[in-house]
């Protein structure tokens, strides 16, 4: 009998004692890297909700319902804050939502050449890569003016309506809703976009082949299949949009006086922050931390729903 | 029915109605795409006329005199979106590792991918005011670039681990079996192949990590605050690009708002550039 060519002569070598911990050890390291994620987010709840306590247990939740923000008397109250990040938010996505889905819808189908459309979406995809504060300088010098005589007109014809019942002061709601509306785009029509091109094509097969027009498809067979892709995109961008600093600190005046006029300078938690935080002290910080807390909770809300809207839609198709 | 019927009809309501939803969405598009032009043509113009040599090395004037430059925040931008950096990328690598090599898809990696899309829509500024309460107001760093660099690492984390999660999904599974085929343990395999045949990726997505970090503001403002000098050190208050556009946007000195807009350019330069470099390396795949 001939010996196999590939029969061995030397016994394998053992794996070494170093060699068993170092791989233990290796998945070890990146076990407790990935919990850290769940740590940090963890703690970024918790440093601020402890910073905050002194101002939460003075003030309750009347911090919420209250609006005064003094820090003479060190009395605390955000209502007018808080409705402010909240009409900045929706005005912007009530601009946003019609133009980002329109987009979507444009660039889902095949009006233009593929290579075009590659071109379109990149450039899309471009605005959300500028900077937030370049936002606010050109929303400062451009946006602003270009709004003002848009504003007294509004004010002239439409002033019996009290979302236009002042006179604009260059500052406001209408021109921050406006620069975070084009933030908050490259989100809305991102995520829309990607929804419809996810959908299997015979949907849309079957659609044309029983005599529906493009747009009747659209409309009855393809927006309602990625509807709750879309409103899961409308909500991240709602997230991004009630966290948005920068750009809104600049343009929307930060006052905190409550008012209806969108015409009006107003307020929100984040550029409540943006503007007090490095001047403040004591119980001031402890409100604009509990500020802080509010904001947390609020996009936590939003996001955790919208990430739950989208994991179902991955799940779907 | 005649043949002639079943031709679409110009005048038809339903054909009306398409191109009219066409040209609409066709003009949603042309409106989104606008305010890029607006703002990259604006920016230019305003910051090119400013554009010099001594905007590289000159410190920012006094208020009210004009010249000088942004040489102190281009440093600062680059120290303190080094030390997030240097913070964020073992993290983030580490722990997509663990997603995509040792996970197994099981509940803790459903868990930290969660938490990774949470984390990536925790608003900028809270991040400063976490980087502030933990390390600023408690006086373990003070205002310094170093807690600046901690605030962008937070936020830059969740964009690394996703990309290289994803660029380490990609790497086919031939690879590993190979490499355990020929005896090599599971952390070799990871180390010396998977994560070599994924690194372009990787450095892309870190390079667009990057690029967004050095464009924040928000969690700069009272973290790493400003400093009219050069940099001292990293325990000290720095001047980055962000932070100076703002403070000098709204000033009423013309020379402050000239280099505002010439540090924009900047930053919108970086920018797009790391952009646009980053979308050509993801075109060329190595698998």
């Amino acid at each position: 009998m001939t010996t196999s060519p590939y029969s061995r002569t030397t016994p394998l070598a053992s794996r070494s004692d170093l060699e068993k911990n170092l791989e233990t050890g290796f998945k070890f390291l990146t076990l407790t890297f990935a919990l850290g994620i769940g740590l940090i987010l963890l703690a970024i709840a918790t440093v601020i909700f402890i910073r905050a306590w002194p101002a939460i247990s003075t003030f309750g939740l009347g911090f919420i319902t209250n609006n005064t923000w003094n820090p003479v008397t060190n009395q605390y109250g955000a209502l007018a804050i808080i409705v402010g990040t909240l009409v900045n938010s929706f005005v912007a996505l009530l601009i946003a939502i019609p133009l980002g889905l329109g987009t979507a819808l444009f660039l889902s189908e095949d009006f233009i050449p593929a290579n075009i459309r590659t071109v379109l979406v990149f450039m899309v995809e471009l605005l959300a890569a500028i900077p937030s504060v370049v936002y606010g300088l050109w929303g400062i010098f451009v946006i602003i003016p270009l709004i003002k005589p848009m504003g007294f007109w509004l004010n002239q014809y439409f002033g019996w309506i009290p979302l236009f019942s002042t006179k604009p002061a260059g500052p406001g709601m209408l021109p921050a809703s406006i620069v975070l509306a084009i933030m908050i785009l490259p989100i809305i029509t991102a995520i829309a976009r990607d929804s419809l091109a996810a959908l299997p094509p015979e949907l849309r097969q079957a659609s044309l082949g029983l005599g529906a027009t493009r747009w009747e498809t659209i409309f009855r067979v393809l927006v309602p299949a990625a509807f709750s892709g879309i409103v899961g995109g409308i909500m991240l961008a709602l997230g991004r949009a009630m966290g948005e600093t920068m750009a809104v600190t600049m343009i929307i005046g930060n006052s905190n006086r409550l008012s209806f006029s969108l015409l009006d300078p107003a307020n929100t938690i984040a550029s409540l922050l943006a503007n007090q935080f490095a001047e403040a002290s004591g119980m001031q910080v402890s409100a604009l931390m509990y500020a802080g807390f509010v904001l947390i909770v609020l996009t936590l809300i939003v996001n955790i729903l919208a990430e739950l809207i989208v994991n179902k839609v991955k799940a779907k198709y | 029915m005649t043949a002639a019927d079943l031709k679409k009809q110009k005048s038809d309501l339903r054909t009306l109605f398409g191109w009219l939803m066409t040209g609409l969405s066709g003009f949603c598009l042309t409106l989104t795409v606008i305010p890029l032009f607006a703002v990259l043509i604006f920016v230019t113009i305003q910051g090119f006329s400013n554009l010099n040599f001594n905007l590289f090395i000159k410190l920012p004037p006094a208020p009210g005199l004009e010249g000088g430059g942004v040489g102190n925040a281009i440093i600062g931008t680059l120290i303190v979106v080094s030390l997030a950096t240097a913070i964020s990328v073992p993290i983030g690598v580490l722990t997509a590792v663990y997603l995509s090599e040792f996970s197994g898809d099981n509940q803790i990696a459903r868990g930290v991918r969660f938490a990774t899309n949470i984390l990536s829509g925790v608003p900028s500024i809270i991040a400063g005011v976490f980087a502030y309460g933990l390390f600023v107001a408690t006086g373990i760093l003070g205002f310094s670039a170093l807690a600046g660099g901690i605030a962008l690492a937070v936020l830059m984390l969740p964009t690394i681990i996703r990309t290289t999660d994803e660029a380490l999904q990609i790497v086919p599974q031939d690879i590993r079996w190979a490499a355990l085929g020929v005896g090599a343990y599971k952390y070799q395999t990871v180390l010396f192949v998977v994560l070599p045949a994924a690194l372009s990726s990787i450095i892309t997505g870190v390079t667009l990590a990057i690029a967004r970090a050095a464009g924040e503001t928000a969690p700069l403002i009272f973290t790493a605050l400003y400093s009219n000098f050069w940099p001292k050190g990293i325990k000290e208050p720095i001047a980055t690009l962000a932070v100076l556009v703002y403070n000098f946007a709204s000033v009423p000195y013309k020379g402050q708002q000239q280099l505002a807009w010439a540090a924009s350019l900047l930053l919108i330069f970086l920018v797009l550039i790391t952009s646009i470099i980053a979308r050509f390396f993801t075109r060329k795949k190595a698998y």
